[in-house]
């Protein structure tokens, strides 16, 4: 019997605001530990939050992209469990009024458009993290993380398979970095993913018994997790053995998922409404604004590169997977370059080169002008294409521009005729043979000429030039 | 003894008859004197008080409370002064911060004597719930203060200071009051900021002053009222002029008449003083209506679900981890268990887990929604009544102050005694209990006033306005039995 895989996926994303949900400290990722702390994210006697609008902003825009309805009345509430890392003893979440509900997203399965949707998105604090020490009595805990904002991204059960799951966690990623949300970091934990899988019978319709899946620190792990699970699972399946309600855990080190707790351990949150805080209106105003100011999302630009640029779909979709990768390449054809030349370098020696120096594009050595340039010394004739590879290499190492290094190498085509007919001329002159067997029907006799040009020239010379002046004196 | 109110101090001030540090000494002098009989404080923070005042004699009278020395409950954080809630999970808790309230105050000029005790979290109607110390009423010293702030009342009843601040959760401002024959002051929630307030039911929580006058109510009340950006519940609700708005009578003015409070087993003195009280506010032009309360006879049951399920939440956070109290053990589960088995009292335990009951999944539409939804009910009542009239008259409490140990091991009956102060904290409304008597055997006995949300002027100024007309002066407490 075969089985179909039922995933659904709990995106936790960090927003990227400049203090913390509750209170002014600094979310600064990396500082010293419990530097960015004080009485209210320490959870003292007494404090109480101030809701940072700032957090509200970027959650209600993540809502929006996530095309959810908005909940303009949203509210807080307490989930109650205990945990060193969570100083009140209760973490301020939302419960039954998230800020946004019944969204979606759209991810592309060989070729063909699907969509997963989104059940609900809201907004929360961060904890703080736990470091066990080696010696298995000692704990430290790091608070800075503590009510960092955090908006929690609930998918439906509508993911099929491992690679599903990947894929709609890129669209997520793609979508917040679009929107300037979140750096979604996974190594940094500013984008964190847990999931439940179950398997059914094809064609069944009811959802088979579910293990939750943690501690899966990366899109590849996400991956592999599910990809063990579904085979954990079909394994017990087919022996004819229930699959048990449970968290796991993905362990890195064996590729497998092993046991972490039980259902009967599951933790009653009683939530309830957080008196410490308002009801949070969004008006009209607000709402409006948002979905005005929503930049254009990865789907609409790549719809958009394979219509009005001509580009084919892979193109299309490398290049406005990441927002920034998106913009250098608009940047670059804005600058005046042919839209596929454009992206078969972007693509290729740009991202090549960064990816190999562990380098952002933002951070990239070469601005969007300067490899127009580059291409535009190509068009020219200036160099050849082989010659602009260097030059890019150049460029990346020194910053300058095609130009100046083109001149500082002296690298310059010679496409002009009254250079090159002397030349052209002696060498036909001195090879008199491979004019004999050009002429005799040897195609490659003609290289052996265009070849003697070029060792003339140093190189220099255009080889369509030189080609065309050859064959006007020579016949063909 | 001679007690002096926080107008009188401020008078004698200005006059420059008196200075800062000789009521601070005078007022350090009550508290050796007296103290150790009644109990009121927790931590008496002489030298520094003493350090601030001399610091004011030389100092022009500059801030509302200039010189004035007072008091606060010990569930109101105060940098670099042990607050501890009363409660051995904080025993050795230095805040690293000050409550607005606190700020406020030193931003007045008024002089910090010290913290006084509370039932331990502010849960409690007799101050016994302390895990520190018992706090006796200066009529009565076999006699509980009321409580939670019982420190407070007790404080300012026995002289030693002429305000202090305290907080009202279910009546824990008033009923004190009541008892030790002072006036208490409960704002509308919102009113005062709460930053810096230890969190028993964050809701039902409000900080308010115990004073010997309704005058000095107003007075302090205008000190620490207005908005905080700290607390997002208090209100950005405009502060009048309190003190201004004392004057100007009762003529016209409806009082409203609870009817069926019988049936709550009011004591027939209290119920005599209550009644007399009235006529005098009648007599003052007064007019009086019926009104009716069709829920009150739920605000209890409604109280003792939804300020156990915040308190549970509330102090969840005490779990040794980050401050307080720490005890050892095995693994963290037994840390976390035995940290607060040894830090939590009685009292605390049993509301903690009514609480978590009360919110687990299950039972949680049984009791909390459903104790939400009469509170609701509770303030449309309310609503309906101020359509009425423009305050409400009740006893502040059933019965005057009860002895020592009488209901500490029948916590029904302790919480029976919030009947008349409860239903105030569900509304969110502001409440004022003003001395209207004594009893037979020279108990105090408490009027208590309600008015319309953020209408402290007119509940102020019916409540000076009796003051004024009552006739009588409150005897000095005793000090002994
Ligand atoms: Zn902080």
């Amino acid at each position: 019997m075969g089985y179909e895989t039922v995933i659904g996926l709990e995106v936790h994303v960090e927003l990227k605001t400049k203090t913390k949900i509750f209170c002014g400290c600094s979310t600064n990722f990396g500082d010293p530990p419990n530097t960015n702390v004080c009485p209210v994210c320490l959870g003292h006697p007494g404090t109480l939050p101030v809701l940072n609008r700032q957090a509200v902003e970027l959650a209600l825009k993540a809502a929006t992209a996530l095309n959810c309805q908005i909940n303009q009345d949203c509210k807080f509430d307490r989930k109650n469990y205990f945990y060193p890392d969570l100083p009140k003893g209760y973490q301020i979440s939302q419960y039954d009024q998230p800020i946004g509900e019944h969204g979606y997203v759209e991810i592309e399965v060989d070729g063909r458009r699907k969509r997963i949707g989104i059940t609900r998105v809201h907004l929360e604090e961060d904890a703080g993290k736990s470091m066990h020490g080696e010696d298995g009595r000692h704990s430290l805990i790091d608070y800075n993380r503590t009510g960092v904002p955090l908006i929690e991204i609930v998918s439906e059960p509508d993911i099929r398979s491992p690679e599903e799951a990947r894929l709609y966690l890129e669209a997520i990623k793609s979508i917040m970095q679009y929107c300037d949300i979140s750096d979604c970091r996974m190594e940094e934990g500013s984008l964190r993913c847990d999931a439940n899988i179950s398997l059914r019978p094809e064609g069944s319709t009811e959802f088979g018994e579910k293990t939750e899946l943690k501690n899966m620190n990366s899109f590849r792990n996400v991956q592999r997790g599910l990809e063990f699970e579904v085979q954990r699972q079909t394994q017990l399946l087919e022996q004819g053995q229930a699959v048990t309600q449970e968290t796991r855990r993905f362990d890195e080190a064996t590729q497998t998922t092993v046991s972490m707790r039980s259902k009967e351990e599951a933790h009653d949150y009683r939530y309830f409404p957080e008196p410490d805080l308002l009801f949070v209106h969004i008006d009209d105003a607000w709402l409006d604004r948002v979905r005005a100011e929503l930049p254009e999302l990865p789907a609409q630009r790549r719809a958009r590169f394979e219509q009005e640029l001509g580009l084919p779909a892979y193109d299309a979709g490398v290049l406005t997977a990441e927002r920034a990768v998106a913009d250098y390449y608009e940047s670059v054809v804005a600058a005046g370059s042919d839209a596929k030349t454009a992206s078969n370098w972007v693509m290729g020696d740009l991202l090549g080169y960064l990816n190999a120096q562990g380098l952002t594009v933002e951070a990239s050595p070469v601005r969007p002008e300067q490899l127009a340039g580059l291409i535009a010394q190509v068009d020219k004739g200036t160099i050849s294409i082989k010659q602009a590879r260097d030059v890019f290499k150049l460029m990346c190492e020194s910053g300058k521009d095609a130009e100046v290094i083109i001149k500082e190498q002296g690298m310059e085509q010679i496409s002009d005729e009254a250079v090159l007919v002397p030349i052209v001329e002696e060498v036909i002159a001195n090879n008199p043979k491979s004019v004999e067997d050009y002429r005799a029907g040897k195609q490659k006799a003609l290289g052996a000429l265009v070849g003697q040009t070029m060792k003339a020239t140093k190189g220099k010379a255009n080889p369509a030039v030189v080609n065309k002046l050859i064959l006007e004196r020579i016949g063909g | 003894m001679s007690v002096h109110t926080v107008k009188e101090i401020l008078a004698s001030l200005r006059r420059k008859e008196s200075k800062p540090s000789e009521w601070t000494e005078t007022a350090l002098r009550m508290i050796e004197q007296h103290d150790p009989t009644i109990g009121a404080f927790l931590t008496v923070d002489g030298e520094r008080a003493l350090e601030r005042a001399r610091r004011l004699d030389g100092e022009a009278f500059d801030g509302a409370l200039f010189g004035v020395p007072y008091a606060l409950k010990d569930n109101i954080c105060t940098r670099n002064l042990k607050t501890t809630a009363a409660s051995r999970i904080l025993e050795s808790y230095i805040p690293p911060y000050d409550a607005t309230v606190a700020q406020r105050l030193a931003a007045t000029q008024g002089v910090l004597l010290g913290k006084t005790n509370l039932d331990e979290f502010a849960m409690g109607s007799s101050t016994e719930n302390s895990a520190f110390q018992l706090t006796r009423n200066p009529y009565d010293v076999k006699r509980v203060p009321g409580g939670s702030s019982g420190g407070s009342a007790a404080a300012v009843a026995a002289g030693m200071v002429p305000f202090a601040l305290g907080s009202d959760t279910g009546g824990s401002i008033r009923q004190p009051a009541s008892f030790c024959g002072v006036v208490g002051l409960k704002p509308t929630y919102g009113r005062v900021s709460r930053y810096g307030l230890i969190a028993f039911a964050s809701s039902l929580d409000q900080i308010g002053p115990f004073t010997r006058s309704v005058e000095d109510a107003a007075f302090v009340l205008q000190a620490i009222s207005g908005h905080d950006e700290r607390d997002s519940t208090s209100a950005p609700q405009d502060v009048p002029d309190f003190v201004r708005g004392l004057e100007g009578g009762v003529k016209g003015l409806r009082i409203g008449l609870v009817t069926g409070l019988d049936e709550h087993g009011v004591d027939a003195e209290v119920q005599a003083a209550v009644g007399k009280a009235v006529q005098t506010l009648q007599d003052a032009g007064a007019e009086v209506v019926e009104v009716h309360l069709p829920h009150l006879r739920y605000a209890v049951a409604t109280y003792y679900l939804i300020a156990p399920a915040e308190a549970s939440s509330n102090l969840a956070r005490y779990d040794g981890v980050r401050y307080g109290r720490r005890a050892a053990g095995q693994s963290l589960a037994e840390m976390y268990e035995n940290t607060r088995s040894e830090g939590f009292g009685m009292e605390v335990k049993r509301r903690i887990m009514i609480g978590t009951y009360a919110l687990s999944s299950g039972y949680y539409d049984a009791y909390y929604r459903r104790a939400q939804q009469v509170r609701t009910r509770i303030r449309e009542d309310f609503e309906q009544a101020f359509k009425r009239c423009d305050v409400i008259v009740m006893p502040t409490t059933p019965t005057t102050a009860f002895p020592l140990g009488e209901k500490v091991d029948n916590p029904l009956q302790m919480y029976l005694n919030d009947i008349f102060t409860i239903p105030a904290n569900l509304a969110g409304l502001p409440a004022l209990s003003v001395p209207c008597g004594v009893s037979s055997e020279g108990l105090p006995i408490g009027l208590q006033l309600l008015a319309h949300w953020w209408d402290e002027a007119t509940l102020l100024r019916v409540g000076h306005t009796y003051e004024q007309a009552r006739g009588f002066a409150m005897p000095l407490p005793r000090m002994g039995a």
